[in-house]
């Protein structure tokens, strides 16, 4: 082969390698807007799941710190103040004509008072809250554990997943936060429906009167402002379909990573 | 080997095995995407800091935009006590619509380029799938088949020479001949010490930023020194590899871009024979 087609193709291939290069980047900013990419993408936490179910035990604790380690200011994220006149109502009442419906797939659905949460078996815990964003803070939480309160109204075998709605409207739309755990995460032994912070009522902008704690997810999982709890199958009939207010938004059901 | 080629003074040896060369450029590209989705979860809180929480009055490195007395925005990373003006990199940049933004990193360096959390982490926490999955293969083959001990070990020679090596390389003159037929010393510590020292160390530094993995492996954060230090961690380990790459460019263009491309995509790799050398050429 002479010299001058030699390094004619190595300009080309050279050449094509940096235009692939340019196209991949570009490329994966057009593939992000596809919905099918994130599906794909997506399926990962899935697998992400199963390793960790694995890897660790059903009941391992994540690790709890001492009064010294608590953060001096815990920052507030997500909704501060619900901006729900109903809402508004019940705090200015301190909370006492407020109830927390629990039915769905349940054998007894109830509804529970404040002083009917407090009266409960309460944990305290020191733990880390770890945002979605990057960011921790450590800090005293203090309520009854899900399961308990589970135990009061005795789930049915179909019920998979728990979902808790909530105060805070997300938009004008009339579309309120949510959640969902699954069964395996509602029976965890750190999983509590938190009313005090750092022995304090727990302020609005915590998510008074009550909020879900996880001890092995991220902070968007943890519902604040709590209203009601039901048992369901699949959490595929409420909002979009995908488990939560910000899983509706793109981020994944599994936070646990 | 004809001696008409051998006359024209190069030996082409078979350098990179097929499995070693598909898993450098699926590497290539997985650590692309890691890198710049990396860098947009970074861009949701671009801030980092020591220990188990974020002290969020005294981080060790913050990216911002702030506005002095006269209304104008700046670009402001800050490292310890010392404070840079980053305007156009990082902290104030060109958004999508061509106005200037608060954003840690800029566009061009983000995965997506928009601001875009969820879809950063779908592509970090899938792709890290992938970059596990084969990095395990590069390790368990490279094991296998010798590549790692016969040409990555150090040698007593290559420990002996690394000084002189060292300021060859400074002088940009690179190995010819039978030398060129493996790698030096500098370059063997360098691909160690990322195979073996900055991988395992910002996967376990990555994973230890997961909540449930820090339940199952409480040692993570012993060895990390608690989540904020691993995502400090992990981040100073992105930048090494970042540095890696730089540098190895740098060295693939200088001894010769084509060659060392070929050599990744056809596994050829042509050595310059020098006059003086006695030895045959075993190859080809």
């Amino acid at each position: 082969m002479s010299e001058v087609i030699s390094v004619r193709r190595r300009r080309l291939i050279l050449g094509l390698g940096a235009g692939a290069g340019t196209l991949l980047l570009g490329g994966c900013d057009r593939l992000s807007s596809l919905p099918q990419t994130q599906s794909v993408l997506g399926s990962a936490q899935w697998l992400t799941r199963a390793a960790q179910r694995v890897l660790v035990s059903r009941d391992a604790r994540a690790p709890e710190f001492t009064r010294a380690d608590i953060a001096p200011v815990f920052r507030a994220n997500g909704t501060t103040d619900p901006d729900n006149p109903q809402y508004q109502a019940m705090a200015r009442n301190g909370f006492r004509d407020w109830r927390l419906r629990v039915d769905g797939l349940v054998e007894r659905p109830m509804s529970f008072s404040l002083d009917d949460i407090r009266s409960m078996t309460a944990q305290t815990q020191i733990t880390r809250h770890d945002c979605v964003e990057g960011w921790s803070c450590i800090g005293q939480w203090t309520g009854p554990l899900l399961r308990d309160l589970l135990a009061r109204v005795v789930p049915k075998p179909q019920a998979r997943y728990v979902m808790f709605f909530c105060a805070d409207p997300m938009d004008d739309g009339g579309d309120f936060y949510y959640e969902s755990i699954d069964m395996r995460t509602a029976a965890h032994p750190q999983t509590l429906l938190a009313y005090a912070l750092n022995g304090e009522t727990l302020p609005v902008a915590y998510g008074a009167p009550l909020r879900l704690r996880l001890g092995r997810q991220l902070g968007y999982k943890m519902a604040k402002y709590v209203m009601h709890i039901q048992l369901v199958s699949s959490y595929r009939p409420f909002g979009q379909g995908r488990g939560g207010y910000w899983e509706d938004q793109g981020y994944t059901w599994y936070a646990g990573i | 080997m004809s001696a008409a080629r051998r006359a024209g003074g190069r030996v082409f040896v078979y350098r990179h095995t097929v499995a070693v060369r598909v898993l450098h450029w699926v590497n290539f590209v997985t650590l692309t995407v890691m890198l710049m989705s990396g860098l947009q979860i970074f861009n949701a809180h671009p801030a980092l800091y020591w220990g188990a929480s974020s002290e969020f009055s005294h981080p060790l490195l913050s990216i911002e935009a702030m506005q002095d007395d006269h209304g104008h925005t700046w670009g402001v990373t800050t490292v310890g006590a010392h404070s840079f003006v980053t305007t156009g990199l990082l902290g104030w940049s060109r958004g999508g619509g061509g106005s200037f933004t608060e954003r840690g990193f800029p566009r061009w360096a983000t995965l997506p380029s928009d601001t875009w959390l969820a879809m950063g982490r779908l592509w970090h926490l899938s792709f890290a799938w992938i970059l596990v999955v084969n990095g395990a293969l590069y390790v368990l083959l490279g094991l296998s088949s010798g590549h790692l001990k016969r040409d990555l070990w150090m040698t007593r020679a290559d420990w002996r020479s690394l000084g002189h090596t060292f300021i060859e390389h400074l002088r940009l003159r690179f190995p010819k001949g039978d030398e060129a037929r493996r790698y030096n010393g500098l370059q063997k510590l360098a691909y160690l010490f990322v195979i073996f020292v900055v991988a395992p160390a910002i996967v376990l530094s990555g994973l230890t930023m997961s909540p449930t993995m820090d339940a199952g492996f409480p040692w993570l954060l012993w060895v990390f020194h608690g989540r904020q230090s691993a995502r400090t961690i992990h981040f100073i380990c992105a930048m090494t590899l970042l540095g890696f790459f730089v540098v190895h460019i740098a060295m693939v263009i200088l001894s010769g871009l084509w060659n060392n491309v070929r050599s990744m995509m056809t596994g050829r790799y042509a050595i310059e024979t020098m006059p003086a050398s006695a030895a045959e050429p075993r190859h080809e």
